[in-house]
Formats: structure tokens, C-alpha cells, sequence
């Protein structure tokens, strides 16, 4: 239990790290921007109490803000992240359930049903960001179109880091 | 009262989402509007010693550049110099110009952290009230026009650069000295901006140059801005957009020079008097 929560907060730390020193520099052809710190929400253990997460949601989207002179507006994608995770699990749930203490990834649940679970909150995440930052309805489909970029791009980030540091199991 | 607190704590998860939700809009609006929340921006001292650790790296991928734009800068400064030392024809008298006063300083300023993908982008420099600078000051760099300075902390300030949505720089082309301001969208990219108010029958061709103008009391006039890319008519309307090309690099941005006009008190006074006097 303690070596779990400890590599939780490891994993925010790098998270938060990989995103301000090096995705944040990032821009492909000035549409795309990779946000893949979101994983950390992603892949918090299901169990995880829906209160303790709004909070976890408001200190990580804080945490990308204060890098990025955007305050608040990764903190409200964040959180609201957080808000729709529990029902979405739920939704989205296998037919003999969760077992206390998984988190929900690729190596648990496969690609496929992992891609379904992570697609939709990835988008809806920068769909919220990016809407936030822009604040009106001028360019309204190019910023769309910058929110399914990005998040295509985020997804396969996230895709790569699961076969990159989790072995399947047999 | 008891059934009150009884349906809230039913319903603790949604209202603990409001009222954070709430308070993330409450500092989204108050950073966007009035640019107050200084302490969850980079001119924060924390934030801003991690941005200097990056930039540290940022500074050696770009050396070889900055090498020669300083260079560049040496030579065009050695060239002023030459004209200001020349031996002075010796029948005239040396006379002193005791009236007129300096009126623009200089402050050298490292960026520490730089965006150019966001639609409102900043800079953070690593110099602050203790060296003089103020909010409202403008910001040069061998190159061009960087912004304005927008917050400022004891040894950091933040500067709003061109590329930033609510940027407005007062403009002019040098070939017939018509003027417009000077603004970015975000369909824009790091490298481009628009020049607006520009009537439809001022020739304008490709390649002439955009510099400051008189009227800024942030920028000394003659300051290179960039040069025509395109000049387009705007829809239903008498003006041409004119595409500009910056010729400030924001990608690789390294030292800049904050201006301190010395006169921009007496100039910003005498106008706001003439504009009282005239209401009444």
C-alpha cells in the first residue's frame, strides 16, 4: 500500500516534469500541443476515494498552470477530469467488475478496451483546455481541430508510455 | 436547517466539484483581467528559478545564433560610434547641449522562460523593481520589438510579448510614414503579425520595413519591428491588413533591453491635462 502511494507521487512528480521541461517546448507546426500528464489521472487504482480526487485533479492542473502563465485553466480541465472519471469507469466497467487496488491500464484491461477509456476523457480534457484559452467563437473549428490533433497526438504518448514501462502480464 | 446540511452532505462530490470549479473560473477571470494573481504566475521567485535551470540548457542549444546576433549588434554599435567620435571640423566651436536631457535607458535582461505556442504568450525576465524596472515599460531586443512588461516581482518581471492576443504596438511604415498598430491573433504564427488601419490607398509594397513610432512613449521611434509579407484588403471595410514579418526571433530569445523613458511621466501628464482641460 505505501510503496504504491509512493510511486503514485513519483509518478506526478515526473509527470509534471516531462510536461514544463520538455512537452511544453513542443510545437508541431504550431496546432499541436501534447498535454500527457493527464495519464496520471488516467491511471490513479479505481478505488481511489472520488473526493481525494477532485483534490489530486485541482494540485495537478495548479502544478501545469503555474509553468504555463494559464492559471486556473488546466486546473478546471483537471478537475472536471476527475468529476466524470468515476461515472466513466463505471460506465465503461468489464462485466466481473474492478478488483480493489487496479488501476486501469493496458497491461490489466488491453489496448482496446484502454483506448475506449482513455480517448474519451483525453479528448474531452483538451477540449475544455483549449476552448478555455481561446475564450470565444472566432476560429471556433480551427480550435477544434487543434483539440483533435492534439489529443490524437496525446493518445499515442500515452499508448507508448504504457508498452514502455509496464511488461504485459501472462 | 438539519435537512439542509443532511442534502448537502449527500451530495458532498458535487458541490465540493462546484466550488472548486468555481474557484478555478474565479482565478482564470482574475488573471486574465486584471493580471493580479501574482503569485500563480511565473514572476512567482520559485516558479522562476526552475525556469532559469531550463533556460540554462536553452542557452547552449542556441549559442551559436545568439553569437552572431550579438555580433551583428557589435558591429552595427561600433558604426554609430565611428559617426559620434569622428574627428569634428575644428573651425566650428564645440557647443554643449545643456537642454537636452537623456531621454531613454537601457536595462539588460536575461530571459529565463519563453512561450511562442500559446495564444497569449510571456516572457519572464530575471530583472525586477530592485533594478528599476516598472510595469508598462517596453522591451527591445537586438533585433526588433520584443513587448511590453506586464507584472513585476523584487527580480523577476513578466512581459507580454507581440504575440499575445491583447498586444497593441503603434506602427509605421518607413517608406511613406503612415502608422497603424501592430497586433496578433492566434491563427498567426510565432513569426508573423498584423498591421491594421492602414487606408487602402497608402501604396504598400513587399518587403518595406515596419518600425516604431514617435507616438509610443514605451518604444523610441525607429525601432525595427519587421518588413511586409503581404497587404490585403480587409472585407467591407476601408483599411488594409498587412501582414508582417517580425524580425524578432521569439524562438530563441536570450537577453533583451527594457526601455526606461525618462520623460514618459512628462509626456503621459501633459496629455491627460489637455485632455481634461478639453472636457470641461
Amino acid at each position: 500500500m505505501i510503496v504504491t502511494i509512493l510511486q503514485i507521487v513519483l509518478r506526478f512528480f515526473v509527470l509534471v516534469a516531462l510536461q514544463v521541461l520538455i512537452l511544453n517546448n513542443i510545437q508541431l507546426g504550431g496546432i499541436v500541443n501534447p498535454y500527457l500528464y493527464v495519464v496520471f489521472l488516467l491511471t490513479l487504482p479505481v478505488q481511489t476515494p472520488k473526493v481525494l480526487l477532485l483534490f489530486i485533479g485541482f494540485i495537478l492542473g495548479i502544478s501545469i498552470d503555474l509553468f504555463q502563465n494559464s492559471t486556473g485553466i488546466h486546473a478546471f480541465a483537471c478537475v472536471f477530469i476527475a468529476f466524470i472519471r468515476p461515472s466513466w469507469l463505471k460506465l465503461v466497467a468489464p462485466r466481473d467488475g474492478f478488483e480493489p487496488d487496479e488501476s486501469p491500464e493496458i497491461r490489466k484491461f488491453g489496448f482496446r478496451w484502454f483506448l475506449v477509456y482513455a480517448s474519451v476523457l483525453v479528448f474531452v480534457h483538451h477540449f475544455v483546455i483549449f476552448n478555455l484559452e481561446i475564450f470565444r467563437f472566432s476560429d471556433f473549428w480551427s480550435t477544434q481541430l487543434r483539440v483533435l490533433y492534439s489529443s490524437i497526438f496525446t493518445l499515442v504518448l500515452i499508448i507508448l508510455s504504457q508498452y514502455l514501462l509496464y511488461k504485459p502480464e501472462k | 436547517m438539519r435537512t439542509l446540511f443532511e442534502l448537502i452532505w449527500r451530495n458532498h462530490f458535487v458541490v465540493l466539484f462546484v466550488a472548486i470549479q468555481s474557484f478555478c473560473v474565479y482565478l482564470i477571470v482574475q488573471n486574465n483581467r486584471y493580471q493580479h494573481a501574482s503569485f500563480f504566475n511565473s514572476s512567482n521567485a520559485a516558479v522562476a528559478k526552475v525556469n532559469e535551470g531550463i533556460t540554462y540548457f536553452k542557452e547552449y542549444i542556441n549559442l551559436r545564433e545568439n553569437n552572431q546576433l550579438l555580433a551583428s549588434e557589435n558591429a552595427q554599435l561600433r558604426n554609430m560610434l565611428s559617426k559620434i567620435t569622428q574627428p569634428r571640423d575644428t573651425t566650428k566651436p564645440v557647443v554643449t547641449d545643456t537642454l537636452q536631457k537623456q531621454q531613454y535607458t537601457y536595462i539588460t535582461a536575461k530571459v529565463v522562460n519563453s512561450s511562442t505556442t500559446l495564444p497569449n504568450n510571456f516572457l519572464t525576465i530575471d530583472k525586477g523593481t530592485a533594478d528599476g524596472i516598472k510595469p508598462e515599460m517596453g522591451v527591445i531586443c537586438g533585433s526588433g520589438v520584443v513587448g511590453i512588461v506586464q507584472q513585476v516581482s523584487t527580480h523577476y518581471s513578466t512581459v507580454m510579448t507581440l504575440l499575445h492576443t491583447k498586444s497593441k504596438v503603434s506602427a509605421k511604415i518607413n517608406a511613406n510614414g503612415f502608422y497603424g498598430s501592430l497586433v496578433w491573433g492566434e491563427e498567426l504564427n510565432a513569426h508573423e503579425s498584423i498591421l491594421k488601419d492602414i487606408d487602402k490607398t497608402v501604396p504598400v509594397k513587399k518587403g518595406d520595413t515596419i518600425s516604431t513610432t514617435e507616438f509610443s512613449a514605451l518604444f523610441p521611434a525607429g525601432i525595427m519591428i519587421g518588413k511586409v509579407i503581404e497587404s490585403k484588403l480587409n472585407p467591407g471595410s476601408n483599411f488594409n491588413a498587412i501582414k508582417v514579418g517580425l524580425s524578432t526571433n521569439f524562438d530563441n530569445l536570450s537577453y533583451v533591453y527594457v526601455v526606461d523613458n525618462l520623460k514618459k511621466d512628462e509626456q503621459r501628464k501633459l496629455e491627460e491635462a489637455t485632455q481634461k482641460a478639453n472636457e470641461q
